[in-house]
């Protein structure tokens, strides 16, 4: 008994110290918060919509009726790791058989479709969340961010930040297992 | 003179240089029972931008929009806890400071009680054990070496 003890203050630190190695090691950024919405339906939101034709709003009822896999991508004219993704989700849309739907968050009307002429469209549908109202139903902290919605309408991956590199492919991975999925 | 000049230099710092709050006049409500419930709310929001800093003192774009919603909804006639279950089904758990009392947070507040009774069991352990082999059986000093040290106590002796 008198020996457990005496190695005991010993395995506390060492629990410590191996605490500190897993937090301070590898890819793991503290900062990176689970969303709150996986497992869940689409939240309730209604946008005016630009440069889709005939739909001239776009609601939570319009995606859940949508019979294919969903990706929804937050940006905006004035967010510059935006610009950076756009050539990501020009692949995603041209590679796959999603319905790509976008939201510009917070810019304006008229900002958000010069930067998409110039740019290019690779979105099925644009909403436009001019006051941000739905970026906080989302629960998003910024753009880009780009939410994975399976067929049932479903909220299954969500990814904050630029869509490029490793996380591109990490989210190319849960497209396709979902793609794979019969249902 | 220059004590003077510089007297009024400090009193109009004070009068141009007032302190930045995060919380910008146009968002204030004008009902301040409200308000001071908004504030209050607010200082346990965490900003899910910068993570470390209330809603209440962040000037973020997203900590704006949050001030303003919670606003909102209190004019709504919503109370505290419908504001916060918002928040949380929104951005999860981690935009509370104080982490809610439920199942899965028991172990978090309960812990210091633990603690606090291990240590207690550890001290109680040790005292009883203490207390216990000070005089060990069996060791006891026979009469006759009472005896002899008591006679060279009288003597004098310190013993070495």
């Amino acid at each position: 008994m008198k020996r457990v003890l005496f190695i005991f203050p010993l395995i506390v630190a060492l629990g410590i110290g191996l605490f500190s190695v897993w937090g301070l090691s590898g890819d793991r950024n503290p900062s990176d918060i689970p969303s709150a919405l996986i497992g869940k339906a689409i939240p309730n939101f209604k946008l005016e919509t630009i440069m889709t034709e005939g739909i001239s709003e776009l609601s939570n009822n319009d995606l859940a009726k949508l019979e294919k896999i969903t990706v929804v991508n937050f940006f905006a004219s004035w967010c510059l790791p935006c610009k950076l993704e756009h050539s990501s989700l020009k692949k995603l849309n041209s590679s796959y058989d999603i319905q790509l739907v976008g939201i510009s968050y917070k810019d304006k009307k008229s900002d958000t479709s010069n930067w998409l002429s110039e740019l290019g469209n690779p979105y099925h549908v644009v909403g436009l969340d001019i006051s941000g109202r739905t970026g906080i139903e989302w629960g998003i902290s910024g753009v880009p961010e780009t939410f994975l919605i399976n067929k049932k309408g479903e909220i299954i991956y969500n990814f904050a930040g630029p869509l490029l590199g490793k996380n591109l492919a990490h989210f190319e991975n849960i497209l396709r297992l979902e793609l794979n999925k019969k249902q | 003179m220059n004590a003077k000049l510089f007297s009024i230099t400090l009193a109009l710092c004070f009068i141009f240089f007032q302190p930045i709050w995060a919380v910008e006049p146009d968002e204030i409500l004008v009902n301040p029972n409200l308000e001071h419930r908004a504030r209050e709310i607010s200082k346990n929001i965490r900003c899910v931008v910068c993570q470390n800093e209330p809603i209440d003192s962040s000037n973020s774009g997203v900590a704006r929009d949050l001030r303003i919603l919670i606003r909102e909804r209190l004019l709504n006639g919503d109370t505290d806890d419908q504001v916060y279950n918002f928040l949380v089904q929104r951005y999860g758990e981690f935009v509370l400071f104080k982490p809610r009392f439920k199942p899965s947070t028991y172990l978090l507040w309960f812990m210091p009680f633990l603690l606090f009774i291990f240590g207690l069991l550890i001290v109680v352990r040790v005292l009883k054990k203490s207390s216990g082999t000070s005089v060990p059986e069996g060791v006891y000093f026979t009469s006759e070496e009472i005896l002899e040290i008591e006679k060279k106590i009288n003597n004098g002796d310190r013993g070495n």
